[in-house]
């Protein structure tokens, strides 16, 4: 009997990881031999591109599990950690970028540019289009790659501790909460829509497919190098959300999302675990992001604006939340499917009198199917996968039927 | 040679009997060809001249203002009115003439009305004396003040009041004596019209200048001294231009000079690959400044000397100290009264701005109270109802008609689609709140996508009866638009409906039987799903009232929703849940103090936002429970 | 005797009802005590306060030696301190084991870090199964709770409150829906634990009460009405007027 409780290795404890490790693996070598830079071409490189931003948005996901499928949070402002993420590394990206364009147009002056007009320079070709050419402050670091990346995890970390401080302090939960995750965001995304903070406002960072240093390397191998980045980061993520879901910590965390309050009369500090998880879970939003955009090539406050984190809560929720390879499937799935639909290469349907244009109707169709999976299938896809492997997990929440030992429900559980 | 004789025959003829003006005769006779080719800046003796010459030479100068002067070959002027013309200098009628007319630009024609005027000031029309004085307090002269106190007194009081007015504003600015001006200023103090401040601010205009010491003829408004509003670059900027100081070296001069000093790959004797650093840059600059190549420039050590041999002060424009003393008490006065109708303005504008959050939210925090889910697609049935109203507008022209119809319309669409949305999903989500929260969402985006397809994307106009156009002014400052007014007489009518319906009415006491305790409620005999659903049905068909009402000032289209929604939702959370009065309370917060921020920092409306949504993050934390939480212990559930 | 817990004078009041007025109660180290009282006379609001899930509008709650006021701690760090509660209902994670159950009630570092670090060791697992077959759940470790009768959840949360190893253990009827057998063994138990740790038992069952054979404390109206022996209590003409005699 104790046997149960001894120690198996962690991998075999939790199968999917296995699972989904193999499954990344072989859909990233599958993409880079058929990729334009590394093998036969099949794949086009725009197409690897959005496989690769794919990709993060299944890391987002995972994030967003760890917080609402886990914690029970349902965090509506996830997307702004990850286009914190993206806005950080593409500060560096741009400024590098235009720092080396700038000089080669400098060189050509009969005397050698000082680093003050070289800078100049640079803040001229950035922040001219908001009518500014001071370089802000907020881009102090923008030219030093290693404190930017130290930034990506250190600025969203320390935004979702603030915050998450502030809220579960003051043990505000469920949709209160839902609805101050979703202030925040929009706040975070009026104050970048600014033209004077610095984040050239509603331009946003553009250029950053292009990476400074590597001007002779062409987009169709950046393309799968960035899949490649892109795939080891979703499978360490996801190593790593599994680990802190296993075992202990995984058990209070889910104890915190099924009755918080009688966790805390365990003795459990919840607002600790909250921020532990939060944090964590902003930090790899956040990576996600820097891995995202320069994919992407653009960034701008449109990227934050509530909506986007709803979808996010869209993938998770049709993927099957409590699930993390929920969340990747249904991140995957959902994205490929709009990007497919919205792209205009969805074949219309036509019916007596009206033709049904994918390109309109998607949304519909996307919010619709959103209502049927909440109603039907709260458990999403992961759930089907569940009953096809037997875990079903008893129906038993609310009043017992009654005091006597061995009441219906037990039975009604083996049923 | 025939043409003119006659002319003159028949002028004769006509013109003899009536009693010429030698005097404007003269006038004309002596600057015919100013006349022809009036300008601007030379024209005013001339008219003060043919003004002078009685009533003759004031019809003239008014023909001549409205276009309607003609010259005839022989340099006679006609007025022309219509098809007949008459001599201006006799008065008499010229048949069959055809004068050549005169076109002056409009800064002539400005000093001519300017010049009338004095004259209409004494006119025995009402009308014309207020047209006058219209004119005067629009841009008024010296002339004018003349005028005004030579006229005789007004009879109508209100155009007394307004002549005084212009009396006075005039004699603060032109009167020679100041001992009037000061008192016309004093007379004046308290006021906080936009003319008198106009008046006032050129008096307390002031420029800034160095000098060794205080200037003993200037009227010196303050001593600078560096800091603050007065940074050291400002004093450094106005020594150069005073030419005490020589100009400081820019880097670009710098280079530049450098650059075109270059010998041999060295500029000064700096080798050109050296001079990416300043330091070396400077050295290159100071030997080349001494062999002469370059012009010398200020180093700070002589901006420093400079500016400590200096002082500096603000001088008035203005030159009697008495004048800009009353000025400036009576500015000072005028902010403070300025000040305070600025609140009550902003007041207004908040009290507008929490009526349309308020009955936004009204909707959502019924729902929310019942049956503690939110429902996202809440913006939609805003969208939905100002898309009703649009509709309406397009079937039925008249405007007051279209929106009478339109509002009751718009809360049976909404209300419709609100027991619909109930009905199918939210029912089935009951004590879900979350996953009610994401359901509803669905809806939402599947809702708006809908109004893009059928309505398109471009914004509908959803326009307003010409009784609600236009705004109730009280004065320059104090002023609100009627929409507004009719919205915040909506949100009171919505105000009192709710609370008639919630205290008077078996539906009331049974939604808040529900609101309590859902199964004893259920035991009583009431229905909790219906209850539930037409508590949903009301809180939607509000939001369509909603939108009619916010499509009237605001564009519609398929985000109308999406622009209220989160506000909405701040206003609920922020007022507390479960009663009317902490919506009200919750609207009344955040309209309010969108507005404050608003006004502290008018440039940018986003930044207002921000600081919004900022604060009530950081008011939850204090009120978690919002401003009017609910009570006992039933809410520790 | 030295007291564990020392409620002094407490008061509270929602919405202008006074449920608790003027509380006083104390508790020795090792004690068994029995709460009794009808309904609405503040026996939950009572146990609310010490666990902090309710703050009073007066008073102190004062808790060991040398005595601190619990006043300041929030639940988690009350719970802590050595407080276990109850509740009426039994309140098991039941989306989890049983043997997870039991393992995140174990004494332990209770802070986020010590907690992710935390790994089942052998001794771990022997705890967990000692208290699962203390209280008759041996054989069901690895089953969800959510799967287990209604009286089994009684006995997983009763051990899961034996796993904190509290020294103050309130425990809000805890009869309620057990069977006659099982009601003698949750008064066997109750009364072995008292041996070694303070227990509240707050109970409208007179039997079960009677055979706890402790001292018992008959709250009325938010405060203290009689306090001895049941026999004594019982013989009291207030405790029969209020709550007896009905």
């Amino acid at each position: 009997m104790t046997d149960k409780l001894t120690r198996k290795p962690f991998i075999l404890r939790n199968p999917s990881i296995l699972v989904v490790l193999a499954v990344l693996s072989v859909f990233t070598l599958a993409v880079t031999l058929l990729s334009q830079a590394y093998g036969s071409g099949v794949i086009p490189t725009s197409t690897v591109k959005v496989l690769g931003k794919t990709l993060c948005l299944a890391l987002a996901a995972v994030a967003m599990d760890l917080v609402w499928g886990y914690l029970g949070i349902l965090s509506l402002g996830q997307m702004a950690f990850f286009a914190l993420g993206g806005y950080l590394i593409g500060q560096w990206l741009m400024y590098a970028r235009t720092e080396a364009i700038v000089a080669a147009s400098l060189a050509g002056n009969p005397i050698p540019p000082t680093p003050a007009e070289l800078q100049e320079g640079v803040a001229n070709q950035i922040f001219g289009v908001v009518g500014s050419a001071d370089l802000p402050l907020v881009w102090a670091f923008a030219h030093s790659l290693p404190i930017q990346l130290a930034l990506v995890l250190a600025v969203p970390g320390l935004l979702a501790l603030a915050f998450g401080w502030l809220a579960f302090r003051s043990r505000v939960n469920g949709v209160y909460l839902s609805i101050l995750t979703q202030a925040m965001t929009l706040a975070l995304a009026l104050w970048l829509f600014q033209n004077d903070n610095g984040f050239r406002g509603n331009n946003g960072l553009s250029g950053l497919q292009n990476i400074p240093g590597l001007d002779e390397v062409d987009q169709a191998t950046l393309s799968v190098w960035f899949l490649w980045a892109s795939a080891l980061a979703l499978g360490l993520a996801y190593v790593l959300a599994a680990w802190v879901v296993s075992g202990k910590f995984g058990s209070v965390v889910r104890a915190i999302r099924d009755d918080e309050t009688r966790v805390r009369f365990l003795g459990y500090p919840v607002e600790g675990f909250k921020l532990v998880v939060f944090t964590l879970a902003a930090i790899i939003t956040a990576i996600a992001g820097a891995l995202y955009y320069p994919q992407a090539g653009i960034i701008n406050p449109a990227e934050l604006m509530p909506i986007a984190s709803i979808y996010l809560a869209v993938w998770v929720a049709i993927g099957g939340r409590g699930r993390l390879y929920g969340a990747i499937v249904g991140a995957v799935v959902v994205s490929l499917l709009s990007s497919w639909f919205t792209g205009g290469r969805a074949p219309s349907i036509h019916l007596p009198g009206y033709t049904v244009n994918w390109v309109d109707w998607w949304q519909v169709a996307l919010g619709l199917s959103f209502v049927l999976v909440t109603l039907f299938a709260p458990k999403g896809i992961a759930g089907i996968v569940d009953r096809l492997g037997g875990i079903l997990s008893p129906r038993r929440h609310g009043r017992d039927l009654g005091p006597d030992q061995g009441a219906l429900q037990e039975q009604e559980a083996r049923a | 040679m025939i043409r003119p004789l006659i002319v003159l025959v028949l002028s004769l003829l006509f013109a003899l009997p009536a009693a010429a003006n030698p005097a404007l005769r003269a006038v004309i006779d002596a600057n015919l060809d100013q006349i022809e080719k009036p300008s601007r800046r030379t024209v005013e003796p001339l008219v003060a001249d043919l003004a002078a010459t009685g009533p003759e030479g004031l019809a003239l100068l008014s023909a001549w203002a409205d276009r309607s002067l003609g010259v005839t070959e022989d340099g006679r002027l006609l007025i022309v009115r219509g098809d007949a013309a008459t001599d201006a200098v006799t008065g008499q009628p010229v048949p069959g003439a055809d004068p050549r007319m005169l076109r002056p630009n409009s800064g002539v024609r400005g000093v001519i009305e300017s010049a009338l005027v004095a004259n209409e000031i004494s006119s025995p029309d009402p009308a014309r004396r207020a047209a006058a004085l219209a004119r005067i307090a629009r841009d008024g002269t010296a002339d004018h003040l003349a005028a005004l106190r030579a006229a005789p007194p007004e009879k109508d009081p209100a155009l007394a009041a307004q002549r005084d007015r212009a009396t006075s504003l005039l004699a603060i600015r032109f009167d020679p004596d100041p001992a009037s001006r000061v008192a016309a200023i004093e007379s004046m103090a308290g006021d906080v019209g936009l003319d008198f401040r106009a008046v006032l601010n050129p008096l307390l205009a002031t420029t800034r200048i160095a000098a060794a010491d205080e200037p003993a003829d200037a009227n010196v408004a303050r001593e600078l001294s560096i800091g603050g509003d007065f940074p050291r670059e400002a004093a450094v900027a106005l020594l150069t231009g005073q030419g005490v100081l020589q100009p400081r070296l820019t880097p670009a001069d710098q280079r530049n000079a450098l650059a075109a000093s270059i010998v041999d790959g060295t500029a000064g004797g700096v080798p050109v690959a050296d001079l990416s650093d300043p330091a070396a840059r400077d050295r290159a600059y100071e030997a080349l400044e001494a062999t002469g190549t370059v012009p010398p420039a200020a180093t700070d050590a002589e901006a420093d000397a400079a500016i400590e041999a200096n002082r500096f002060f603000e001088i008035y424009a203005e030159p009697d100290r008495a004048v800009t003393d009353a000025a400036r008490a009576a500015e000072r006065g005028a902010q403070v009264r300025l000040a305070a109708m600025a609140g009550i303005d902003l007041g207004l504008d908040a009290l507008s701005m929490a009526s349309i959050y308020f009955l936004a939210a009204i909707g959502l925090a019924v729902t929310f109270g019942v049956m503690r889910v939110i429902n996202m697609a809440h913006g939609e049935f805003i969208m939905m109802g100002a898309y009703t109203g649009y509709t309406v507008q397009t079937l039925i022209a008249d405007r007051t008609l279209s929106l009478v119809v339109a509002l009751p319309l718009a809360f049976a669409v909404t209300f419709g689609a609100g027991v619909v949305l109930y009905r199918l999903v939210i029912r089935h989500l009951a004590r879900r709140p979350l996953e009610t929260l994401l359901a509803t969402f669905g809806v939402s985006i599947a809702l708006q996508q809908l109004a893009k397809n059928i309505f398109g994307t471009q914004a509908r106009p959803l326009t307003a009866p010409a009784w609600l156009e236009g705004a109730i002014t009280v004065n320059d400052v104090i002023s609100i638009s009627s929409i507004r007014v009719a919205i915040f007489v909506l949100a009171l009518l919505f105000l009192g409906l709710f609370l008639f319906i919630m205290k008077r009415t078996r539906l009331g006491l049974e939604v808040r039987a529900v609101t309590q305790d859902p199964g004893m409620a259920a035991s009583m005999g009431i229905n909790p799903d219906r209850i539930a659903m037409m508590t949903f049905g009301l809180g939607s068909g509000i939001a369509g009232i909603a939108g009619v009402a916010i499509g009237l000032f605001a564009q519609v289209t398929s985000e109308l929703g999406q622009h209220y929604i989160v506000q909405s939702f701040m206003t609920v959370v922020v007022g507390g849940v479960g009663t009317i009065w902490g919506t009200l309370a919750g609207a009344g917060l955040i309209g309010g103090l969108s507005k404050v921020i608003e006004a502290l920092n008018p440039a940018n409306a986003l930044a207002a936002q921000t600081f919004m949504i900022l604060f009530i993050i950081i008011f939850i934390q204090f009120r978690p429970r919002g401003i009017i939480p609910q009570r006992g212990r039933a809410a520790e559930a | 005797m030295s007291a564990l817990l020392e409620v002094d004078g407490i008061s509270v009041s929602f919405d202008g009802f006074r449920a608790i007025n003027n509380l006083s109660f104390s508790i020795g180290d090792a004690e068994l005590r029995a709460v009794i009282g009808p309904n609405g006379a503040g026996k939950t609001t009572f146990m609310d306060i010490v666990t902090g899930k309710t703050r009073p509008d007066s008073g102190d709650v004062k808790w060991g030696t040398p005595p601190k006021s619990l006043l300041r701690l929030n639940e988690a760090r009350i719970a802590r301190e050595g407080v276990g509660r109850k509740f009426q209902r039994p309140t098991v994670f039941e989306d989890q084991s049983v043997a997870d159950n039991l393992t995140m009630a174990l004494k332990a570092d209770r802070s986020p870090f010590a907690v992710l670090g935390w790994r089942p060791s052998r001794a771990s697992a022997t705890r967990v199964a000692d208290l699962a077959s203390e209280v008759g759940l041996a054989d069901h470790l690895p089953r969800k709770a959510g799967e287990l009768s209604h009286g089994q959840k009684q006995w997983l949360e009763i051990g899961m409150l034996l796993a904190q190893e509290p020294r103050l253990l309130l425990v809000d009827e805890p009869a309620a829906g057990m069977t006659l057998a099982e009601r003698e063994q949750t008064t066997a138990l109750l009364v072995r634990l008292a041996r070694t740790r303070a227990v509240i038992v707050v109970e409208h069952d007179m039997d079960f009460v009677r055979r706890l054979n402790c001292k018992v404390t008959v709250l009325h109206q938010g405060s203290v009405l009689a306090e001895g022996s049941l026999d004594h209590v019982t013989r009291n003409p207030d405790v029969i007027d209020v709550y007896l005699g009905r």
